[in-house]
């Protein structure tokens, strides 16, 4: 197991008298793309520039592939590369802006040139090579953004929040291409977002972020579905938290009281009679009429409820039920239109013991 | 109205014949505004990057007084500056005044401030993240002040011209420093002064005209040159 | 052998690069053994600066005069003109070398401080009475300059002064004073705190009486509708006086070139050169060559 190229190790960043990160452990491997996400003002963008030498911490050493860097910041920053929400280009021509990076480090002419035209085809732009950069829109100018950054074959590559001010169509090619190019590339890449769907379409590894600290560190799979407090699962989406009380335990499958009813979940390592915080994602619920009589579903869980309120979401649809608690469903527009549902309806909702993910209340 | 008549034919005649030692006072306006200038530009982008770029206690301080500085009346610069190395005073051993060299001081304490005051308005309106950006891609220090400085090139262009326009349209400042000796401290500004105060108006107006045809003149190359960048 | 390196003091004919330092003199005992003894060191500059006033620049004499001195003494010469008040200051202070005044209560004042040497009369004009063409207060062919005066005031006739300590201005504050009138805060009296042609350029534009001095006012009589009112009256006489700013009293003054200077202004030549300056462009002489005649003949009176 080779050293990581980044880690952070008891650091702590201060803006004035406000502490803005306190990081005490994280690591960047080589090859991953670890994406670190939280809500606007959790200090991401403050932990970003930190690993990306840009700014120096109060408290804490970084270090790169295990050594610290202090007196090489400028050597070290010269083997990664940097990508922000604002493309920051300069007025000249997008090959020149390309190629800028290159030649701060003193690559000659040919070498620049090349690498410059390689990755502006690569990204779709380079029938703008010689157009000057104040007259291309948002997202050509954030491909030229990735391609500067991409010519330079960088050892690291830190993007924060590169696709939040373009529109939701450019911003999927650009994902697209961007995960093209990262598969490719293979460079450890620290990404920094916001957006749940970006995290789970790019992230190795998983970093949840929130008030300065990191909360959670996992894959994706482990964070999304299994969040380690109430906050984080909140901002992960998982919309269903509800209050309950183990009732029993059996080779780690336990029952819940929530609200009157009883759910099913795997809840190792937790004690009967214990307050716990039941969590579902609402993807994870399925809906069926409830005057069938059979269920189709082989999910432990089906619990009877009202539709209390249905809304269209994107292409998906979000219904709102009581089953003595407030149970949040997404299901797909056509489910909707097969079922015939409408507020007031009666619904089984059912959910697999293995979606359920418990919490210990007072974490 | 006829004075000014009479003073535009006698600025061709002046032009012609040379009269008034006038190409040596030109030139020597455009040397001695133009070091002005040159050594203003220095201070004024190191000084102006430096208040804009950084934060530390007083900075607000640092902006009123550069902005104060704009507006320094040049006779006062002047007096200060001559005070100062006049024999009797503390700089008196340095020989420089009654010297072109004296009236480069003087006239760069004029447009030092000027110069600094845009500099660090053009530097201040930067993209914050600018600055961290070129750092990402491995700039040194240097290569991002360079990048930077072009980046604000139009302002700073503008800059340039303001400092210039305040060196060589005064002459209070050049009048007490330099003493507007013949063949060595006269510029264009004492020149008209001197004829002036002898009554010579005609001489005073023409001077006056060519004056202005310098000023624009360096205006005009200045103005295209900054044009043709913004449209690049 | 004795060898001296140093600033020599020739008249008019010094010719010493400038900033050449005095080396010490080295004198051979008889022994054969040579012993350094030491000489205080002694800058001797090309550069003189000649202290005067406006006024008298603006006649042009200095003009004439300076490019001779320069030629002839190999130094150069810096003439800063500013009002009298400036000039005698400079003297004061030892930012001057040299120093051609027409104020001589105030140049006997900074001799006696001991900032001032070698003082030297050099020449004199004249001041004249100036008004308007239809002389309100009626003092056209007076004798006597206070009667003028106490004429003006009776009449509250407008009387521009310069009001800036200058020769004139002192000379023109002595006639009131003479006259037993102090026009100051009168609303007739204007100061306009400038040099003789800017204010004779007010009194034109006003209309006003004014003191000036022979040589700027035929100078500037083309740009001017005022006429001579009074003249010849002797305590209307302005004389100008030359003088070495003390070399001993500051260091960084230049001695030989002060000396020389003062010299060169009552030699018999420059002396026949001003007796003629100006009978070319104006048909009369604008100053009368005083060098080494007798100073209170031309006291005024």
């Amino acid at each position: 197991m080779s050293e990581p190229k980044l880690s952070l190790r008891d650091v702590r960043v201060r803006r004035g008298r406000a502490e803005m990160v306190n990081v005490p452990h994280l690591d960047v491997l080589e090859g991953e793309v670890l994406v670190i996400i939280g809500p606007n003002g959790a200090g991401k963008t403050i932990l970003l520039e930190t690993l990306a030498l840009l700014q120096r911490p109060a408290q804490g050493r970084v270090l790169f592939e295990g050594q610290p860097v202090d007196g090489r910041q400028l050597a070290l920053r010269r083997r990664m590369a940097v990508v922000f929400q604002d493309p920051l280009l300069l007025r000249r021509s997008v090959a020149d802006n390309v190629a800028m990076g290159l030649r701060l480090r003193g690559a000659p002419w040919s070498a620049r040139r090349e690498k410059a035209a390689h990755w502006m085809r690569r990204f779709g732009i380079d029938h703008l090579a010689r157009r000057s950069a104040v007259t291309i829109s948002g997202g050509e100018a954030q491909r030229a953004n990735l391609a500067r950054a991409f010519a330079l074959d960088p050892e690291v590559l830190l993007l924060d929040e590169p696709f939040s001010a373009l529109d939701q169509p450019t911003r999927e090619e650009l994902l697209d291409d961007l995960s093209d190019a990262l598969r490719d590339t293979g460079v450890a890449t620290v990404f920094v977002t916001h957006d749940r769907a970006e995290a789970l379409r790019l992230g190795d590894r998983v970093a949840v972020m929130m008030g300065g600290s990191i909360r959670q560190v996992g894959t994706a799979a482990e964070v999304f579905a299994a969040p380690v407090d109430e906050e984080v699962a909140a901002f992960v989406g998982v919309e269903n938290i509800v209050r309950g009380r183990l009732k029993s335990l059996a080779d780690g499958l336990a029952t819940i009281d929530v609200g009157g009813a009883a759910v099913q979940a795997m809840a190792p390592g937790l004690d009967s009679g214990s307050e716990v915080l039941v969590c579902l994602r609402p993807e994870d619920v399925v809906l069926e009429p409830a005057r069938l009589d059979s269920h189709t579903t082989s999910a432990r869980n089906h619990l009877r409820g009202t539709v209390r309120r249905i809304t269209m979401i994107g292409g998906q649809v979000r219904v709102v039920l009581d089953c003595g608690f407030t149970l949040v469903a997404l299901i797909t527009k056509q489910s909707l239109e097969e079922m015939g549902l409408a507020v007031g309806d009666e619904v089984v909702a059912s959910f697999k013991a293995t979606a359920v993910h418990v919490i210990p209340r007072g974490t | 109205m006829d004075l000014i008549w009479d003073g535009l034919g006698e600025a061709i005649r002046i032009i012609r014949t040379g009269d008034y030692s006038v190409w040596e006072i030109a030139v020597r306006s455009i040397l001695v505004s133009g070091s002005a200038t040159a050594v203003a530009l220095l201070l004024g982008i190191g000084v102006g990057s430096l208040i804009a770029f950084n934060q530390f206690p007083g900075r607000n301080l640092a902006f009123s007084l550069v902005n104060t500085g704009m507006g320094l009346p040049p006779v006062v610069v002047g007096l200060i500056v001559a005070i100062a190395l006049w024999r009797s005073g503390p700089l008196g051993d340095l020989r420089l005044i009654y010297t072109p060299t004296a009236m480069v001081v003087a006239q760069t304490v004029i447009a030092a401030p000027i110069v600094m005051g845009f500099t660090a308005a053009a530097l201040r309106n930067l993209h914050p993240q600018l600055r961290s950006q070129l750092y990402g891609l491995g700039a040194s220090r240097l290569q991002m002040l360079w990048l930077v400085l072009w980046e604000a090139k139009l302002p700073l262009l503008a800059a340039v011209m303001a400092g210039f326009g305040g060196a060589i349209s005064e002459v209070g400042a050049s009048q007490m420093v330099g003493g507007n000796l013949a063949g060595d401290t006269r510029v264009m500004t004492t020149a008209i002064w001197l004829e002036v105060s002898r009554g010579e108006f005609a001489p005073a107006i023409a001077l006056s005209f060519i004056l202005l045809a310098l000023i624009f003149i360096v205006n005009l190359i200045l103005t295209t040159v900054q044009q043709q960048e913004r449209r690049s | 052998m004795v060898v001296v390196v140093g600033c020599g003091g020739e008249e008019g004919k010094a010719t010493q690069t400038p900033q050449v330092q005095a080396t010490a003199t080295v004198t051979q005992t008889p022994q054969g053994q040579a012993t350094p003894t030491p000489t205080p060191v002694v800058h001797s500059p090309k550069d003189v600066i000649l202290a005067t006033t406006t006024s008298t620049q603006d006649t042009g004499l200095l003009d004439v005069l300076v490019p001779i001195f320069e030629k002839q003494s190999g130094f150069n010469v810096k003439v800063i003109a500013v009002g009298s008040g400036q000039a005698l200051a400079m003297g004061e202070r030892g930012d001057a070398d040299a120093l051609l005044a027409h104020a001589p209560s105030s140049e006997v004042d900074l001799v006696n401080k001991g900032a001032a040497i070698n003082r030297q009369l050099v020449m004199h004009n004249d001041f004249i009475i100036v008004g308007p063409t239809n002389d309100p207060a009626g003092i056209k062919g007076m004798t006597s300059a206070v009667d003028a005066f106490a004429a003006i005031y009776n009449k509250g006739a407008t009387f521009v002064s310069r009001g800036d300590k200058s020769g004139t201005d002192q000379a023109e504050k002595a006639i009131w004073k003479k006259a037993g009138l102090d026009p100051k805060g009168q609303s007739w009296y204007e100061e306009t705190g400038q040099g003789m042609a800017a204010t004779l350029q007010v009194a034109n534009q006003k209309d006003a009486y004014t003191l000036a001095d022979r040589g700027t006012y035929l100078s500037q009589q083309k740009n001017l509708s005022l006429v001579v009112l009074v003249e010849g009256d002797p305590a209307l006489f302005n004389v100008y006086h030359v003088m070495q700013v003390n070399p001993e009293k500051f260091d960084m003054v230049n001695g030989p070139g002060g000396a020389a200077f003062v010299d060169f202004m009552i030699s018999d030549a420059t002396q026949a050169i001003i007796k003629d300056f100006g009978v070319d462009k104006y048909g009369q002489p604008l100053f009368i060559p005083d060098a080494g005649k007798d100073e209170s003949q031309l006291t005024p009176g």
